[in-house]
């Protein structure tokens, strides 16, 4: 009530200007509110008068009489208020309310409310305080008030409109995308600019595909006109293209697409065993090369944006104190994490970059066994360990599939997979259009096989190791999770572990039709268009026995030798039978589930493949017979 | 795979002495680990005991290299040294030569050097004597022979040729696919 009270002290005083007794007089029906607020039901004898002076006053006393004693015990601040002078007003208000009115309490409880003011008055306390700060305020600062609040007006009509506007422009960009027909010919002859505005159509209405969809055009016209598109404008050819546009959301698919058509930064990995990155960055920056470390991850990594020199060839280049690396292919080692005195296997591992790593890591201390298939690039392998003065190396020239047979029981095993290379396609755009299924079934194959010697090769009861990390520079599900996920079910006596590296996006536990086990999402991928480096794949496995547990042997063992065989040159271009042993490799949960009776089978698969013969070669064989050839 | 024969390390410790003089016996009894020299298909690698245990288990045809490479034998049994053991001999220098930046490149590149472009010479180097040539911030280049003795140098021309070329790590990039 105190500042209602100070709100009365302003109107009380009786000569204003009349734009001050109007813009009062505005005030005062709703301070009559507070009063009659505090007043509660008390009548009015009076009825209110049409004078805004009167009103004024009336109101004073009213909000003296509907004040209790707080109000009385203030009665003294109102003396001066008469005779005060009319202007002042503020913060000294309660000094101008007038000598009569003090005890004036009588009359005033007697004066003053219209019955309208009451019932108003409930409820309302609410607005008091606004009112009061109000009030407190000088004449003047209602004149701003009045003007502000037809600013705030205009601008809330202005907001209105462009909300409107807005709504309007929504409602244009929510108008349908029409799927153009199935008119091949104008597909075909459309310039590209047309192919990516039309990508970005469908893009958005498959973004919100419930509401942009046109009458009910399933999704699968738009994906399938997508897909064409992308084709048409990225140069993709069909098979790879689906294969990679499923990996992704679509819009971050559109964005991987894009990625990989710019090329990675240049990235250097500082030969610890030489040198140390500062001094390195020190001597390159002297020879005008504009570099930056590679990120928190990595304490060797140094990116370089622009170099005068070729940085492939500056003196401390040859003196084997940095080597040309991308970034993506420091994270296998990373994961892999060496230490020393250990006995590491590089299963591939020309041209040297992760081999070289590895020895960095150990200090030249235990061994690195470099491996790689291919006897010309083990040229480049050999001239990398040793300008990178690496002392504790073997290379050798094997098919890493011969390798637990070689030479076995190593601490860590590396395999850095053959692969088709989709997450290098901005190195090699020529991925695009040159891998066919064929490739990809016969690329799996062999990383199904070279994991599995892999972790052959690993000595389980190794103190410090007993650790594969498999990688790819691949995206593909196929390569990756697939493969990981074959072996840890072909090898019970592994289990995946927790890559050590802190960013990376998680492996699928499931992607479309198939299910991988729970522990994938332990591996990690890296996209283009995320990490800014090479897509890439990083699984770490730990063995825990060197026995293979036979938990499932008579349905594995089948299986198991159509694995194995050797994929020549010309048998990887045979690919029914690799069709049919991934064909089996995909459905774990159903061998699992449904147990096979052998004996049973085998009279079935006879009867079939002699069937099959037959059909096939038009010669009669006896089922025996058929069944001794089916062997071979 | 095969330990050396007994002409075979005469000729390689002699040519090996040319650079590091008595510090050959630095190489074989070493403090930190036994480590041989071994020969693979002409090539003589230096090798630590333990690793070239292991490597007895791949298959000559198979085995690529092992170690650091010193060199090969010639066909008409000469040793010639390669830059790949640069590090090895480096370490144990008697003599030295640093070449100033602007010769770095020239040096790099196959050619001999020049007396301008030297910056220091190890006092008292003789004539023919190997040397190994470092960069002025201590990084070796490569190694090559010297064509006069310290004090005859002085007196020669800025373009007459110091020290003969033999090998330098351009030749990682340039020789690659012989090298290995």
């Amino acid at each position: 009530m105190v500042s209602a009270k100070k709100g009365a002290a302003k109107p009380a005083s009786p000569q204003k200007n009349n734009k001050r007794k109007v813009a009062s007089s505005k005030d005062v029906t709703s301070k009559k509110v507070k009063v009659a607020a505090g007043k509660g039901n008390k009548k009015a004898a009076k009825p209110s008068s049409d004078d805004s002076e009167e009103d004024d006053e009336s109101w004073a006393y009213g909000a003296m009489s509907g004040s209790d004693s707080e109000v009385e015990e203030q009665d003294d601040e109102f003396v001066s208020a008469e005779e005060g002078s009319d202007i002042e007003v503020g913060a000294l208000d309660d000094d101008f309310l007038g000598d009569e009115f003090a005890g004036s309490d009588e009359e005033g409880k007697t004066a003053m409310f219209g019955s309208d003011d009451e019932q108003e008055g409930e409820g309302e306390e609410d607005e008091e305080d606004i009112f009061a700060s109000d009030s407190e305020e000088s004449d003047d600062d209602d004149d701003m008030e009045a003007k502000s609040r037809k600013l705030d007006a205009a601008k809330l009509a202005e907001a209105e409109e462009a909300e409107a506007e807005l709504q309007t422009n929504i409602m244009l960009e929510n108008d349908k995308y029409v799927l153009p027909g199935d008119d091949h010919e104008i597909l075909q002859s459309t310039d590209l600019q047309v192919v990516q505005a039309r990508i970005q159509e469908i893009v958005r209405v498959l973004n919100n595909f419930r509401e942009m969809r046109e009458g009910n055009r399933s999704r699968n016209d738009y994906i399938s006109q997508l897909l064409k598109d992308l084709c048409l404008y990225y140069g993709y050819n069909d098979y790879l293209m689906e294969k990679l546009f499923y990996i992704f959301p679509v819009s971050e698919a559109i964005e991987f697409f894009e990625a990989n058509e710019v090329p990675r930064p240049i990235t250097i990995r500082t030969n610890t065993l030489k040198t140390r990155r500062r001094e390195l960055a020190q001597s390159l920056i002297n020879r005008g090369v504009n570099l930056d470390p590679v990120g928190k991850w990595s304490k060797v990594g140094l990116q370089v944006f622009d170099s005068p020199v070729p940085i492939g060839a500056t003196p401390e280049y040859l003196a084997g104190h940095y080597m040309l690396q991308a970034a993506s292919s420091f994270l296998p080692v990373m994961a892999l994490a060496p230490q020393e005195h250990e006995r590491v296997l590089d299963m591939a591992s020309a041209p040297g970059g992760k081999s070289t790593y590895i020895a960095a890591l150990l200090k030249n201390t235990g061994m690195v066994f470099a491996n790689d298939a291919n006897k010309d690039r083990t040229k480049s392998l050999v001239a990398n360990i040793h300008r990178l003065g690496v002392k504790n190396a073997v290379v050798c020239n094997y098919d890493g599939r011969e390798f637990p047979g070689v030479i076995g029981g190593f601490d860590r095993v590396l395999l850095d997979a053959p692969c088709s290379g989709t997450g290098v396609i901005s190195k090699d755009a020529s991925v695009k259009t040159n891998k066919s299924e064929q490739d990809f079934q016969m690329l799996s194959q062999l990383q199904k096989q070279l994991i599995l010697a892999a972790i052959d090769s690993v000595d389980a009861s190794s103190k410090t190791g007993g650790y594969i990390v498999y990688s790819t520079c691949s995206v593909t599900v196929d390569e990756n999770e697939d493969v990981v996920n074959y072996a840890l079910k072909k090898r019970p006596n592994v289990k995946l572990v927790s890559t050590g590296l802190d960013f990376g996006k998680e492996g699928f536990t499931r992607f479309r039709e198939k299910v991988f086990h729970p522990s994938i999402s332990l591996t990690r991928r890296y996209y283009p268009h995320m990490h800014n480096m090479d897509g890439f794949y990083v699984a770490k496995f730990k063995k825990v026995s060197n026995k293979i547990p036979k938990k499932n042997e008579d349905t594995a063992d089948p299986d198991e030798e159509e694995e194995f065989t050797p994929i020549t040159e010309d048998s990887g271009k045979r690919s029914r039978g690799a069709k049919k042993a991934k064909a089996a490799a995909e459905k774990p949960e159903e061998a699992e589930k449904i147990s096979f009776n052998a004996d049973e089978d085998e009279e079935l698969i006879r009867a079939s493949q002699a069937k099959l013969l037959q059909t096939q070669k038009g010669i009669k064989l006896r089922p025996k017979k058929t069944a001794a050839s089916s062997k071979d | 795979m095969r330990p050396l024969t007994e002409v075979e390390t005469k000729t390689f410790f002699e040519k090996l002495a040319k650079y590091i003089g008595r510090n050959i016996t630095h190489l074989i009894d070493r403090g930190d680990d036994t480590y041989c020299f071994r020969l693979h298909r002409d090539r003589v690698y230096y090798v630590s005991e333990s690793v070239m245990r292991k490597a007895t288990s791949v298959g000559r045809d198979q085995l690529i290299s092992l170690g650091i490479c010193f060199g090969k034998f010639t066909k008409t049994g000469k040793f010639r040294m390669h830059v790949t053991c640069l590090d090895y001999i480096a370490q144990y220098a008697k003599h030295k030569v640093w070449i100033k930046p602007n010769g770095e490149m020239p040096f790099l590149y196959g050619n001999h050097v020049v007396k301008a472009h030297i910056g220091r010479v190890t006092e008292d180097t003789p004539e023919h004597q190997g040397v190994i040539v470092y960069s002025m911030t201590d990084v070796p280049l490569g190694f090559g022979v010297t064509a006069r003795s310290t004090s005859d140098t002085r007196k020669m021309e800025p373009t007459a040729i110091v020290v003969f070329h033999q090998a330098d790590i351009g030749e990682y990039l340039r020789q690659e696919d012989t090298l290995f």
